[in-house]
C-alpha cells in the first residue's frame, strides 16, 4: 500500500494525545477526547478509520525485549536473489523469534545485502542456531549473510511528530 | 528494572494476548478484563505497574510513521573507533534522528532518521554527511514483511 492520508488539525491532535500511550482509565478514549476538545464518538471513530487504513498497526503493549529476557539482538542481514526476496519474507516474517524484516537497498560493492531481519534470542549462542534455521529456510538464495549485534544504544527516542 | 521471573500468569497473559487488539470502545478495559478473567482496575493497575518495571515499554496505539506521510529511514555510516565519539554526538545532536547504535561491523554506526517529509529526510541525511565527513549509506526499506504479534513470556 503506497497510500498516503494526510492528517487534519483534529487527527493531528490526536495522534499528539496518543503517541506516547493511551491514557490508563476505564474511558481512555473519552480521555483523549477531552484533551482534544471533540466527543469521544468523534475521537473512537477516527482512531478505528486509522486502524482500517493502516496509519495505526495495532493498539496494544509493546513489550520490551531486552527487559523480557531477549537480551541478544542480532541485525541479520543477507544477500539473496532480488526476485526471490518477497517470497522470503513472507516465510521469515513469519517465524515467531523476527520481530521486524525488510526488503532494502544494496550499497555495491561493499554492502552486498538487500534483505533484514531483526532476530531475538536469550544469547549470542541461541541467536546464531535461529540464524542457521533461516539459512536452512533460504536455503540456496543464501548469497551470504551476516549478524549485527548492537554494542551500544546511543540515542533511543520514540517516534514523535511535532507539536 | 523488574525481573520477568517475578511476572505472574495474569502478567503473561497480559504480554501475550494484548500485543494487539485492544478495543475501540467506551469500555475497553473492561472487555479485556472479561476475557482475562479478571476486573477492569486490576488490568489497568497491571498494565501501569508492567510499564514501570520496564517489561512493557508502551501502551497504546503503534502509528505507521510512512502511512502519516512521514518518512522513517535506516541509514549507516563506517566510522572508525578514534573518531566514533564525535561523530556519535553529531548524530545524536540531530533532532531528526530518533534513534542511533553501535554495532560490531565497519558499518558500525547505525540510525534511524524519522522526519515528517521525505524532503527533510533528504536534507538530513546531506547535513548529516556534511558535518561527520564520513558518506551515509542510505537503506531505506523497499517493502517491509508482515510480522505477527508474538513475542511470549
Amino acid at each position: 500500500m503506497t497510500s498516503q492520508t494526510t492528517l487534519d488539525e483534529i487527527g493531528r491532535q490526536i495522534v499528539l494525545a496518543t503517541q506516547s500511550g493511551l491514557p490508563l482509565e476505564p474511558q481512555p478514549y473519552h480521555a483523549v477526547a477531552r484533551q482534544v476538545g471533540v466527543s469521544a464518538e468523534e475521537v473512537m471513530a477516527r482512531i478505528f478509520r486509522m486502524l482500517e487504513t493502516g496509519m495505526i498497526r495495532r493498539i496494544g503493549v509493546v513489550p520490551n525485549h531486552y527487559a523480557l529476557g531477549y537480551k541478544a539482538n542480532g541485525m541479520t542481514v543477507w544477500n539473496v536473489p532480488d526476485e526471490k526476496v518477497d517470497a522470503l519474507g513472507e516465510e521469515i516474517g513469519e517465524l515467531d523469534f523476527v520481530s521486524h524484516c525488510y526488503h532494502r537497498p544494496r550499497h555495491l560493492p561493499d554492502w552486498p545485502y538487500n534483505f533484514f531481519a531483526m532476530v531475538h534470542g536469550h544469547d549470542h549462542g541461541e541467536v546464531e542456531e535461529l540464524v542457521r534455521r533461516i539459512a536452512g529456510l533460504i536455503g540456496d538464495a543464501d548469497r551470504g549473510h551476516e549478524i549485527l549485534y548492537s554494542t551500544r544504544i546511543l540515542k533511543k527516542t520514540g517516534l514523535r511528530i511535532g507539536g | 528494572m523488574g525481573d520477568p521471573g517475578m511476572m505472574d500468569e495474569l502478567d503473561r497473559a497480559i504480554v501475550n494476548s494484548l500485543q494487539g487488539g485492544f478495543p475501540v470502545c467506551d469500555h475497553p478495559f473492561a472487555e479485556v478484563a472479561a476475557r482475562l478473567h479478571t476486573t477492569e482496575s486490576e488490568l489497568i493497575s497491571r498494565i501501569e505497574l508492567l510499564l514501570q518495571n520496564g517489561m512493557l515499554s508502551r501502551f497504546g496505539p503503534m502509528y505507521h510513521a510512512e502511512r502519516m506521510g512521514g518518512s522513517l529511514s535506516l541509514a549507516a555510516m563506517k566510522v572508525p573507533a578514534f573518531d566514533f565519539e564525535r561523530v556519535a554526538e553529531i548524530v545524536n545532536a540531530m533532532p531528526e534522528v530518533a534513534h542511533n547504535y553501535a554495532r560490531d561491523h565497519i558499518l558500525s554506526m547505525w540510525f534511524v532518521l524519522a522526519t515528517e517529509t521525505p524532503q527533510e529526510h533528504a536534507a538530513a541525511l546531506e547535513k548529516i554527511g556534511q558535518k561527520t565527513g564520513y558518506p551515509v549509506y542510505d537503506m531505506p526499506k523497499i517493502r517491509e514483511y508482515f510480522i505477527g504479534l508474538k513475542l511470549s513470556v
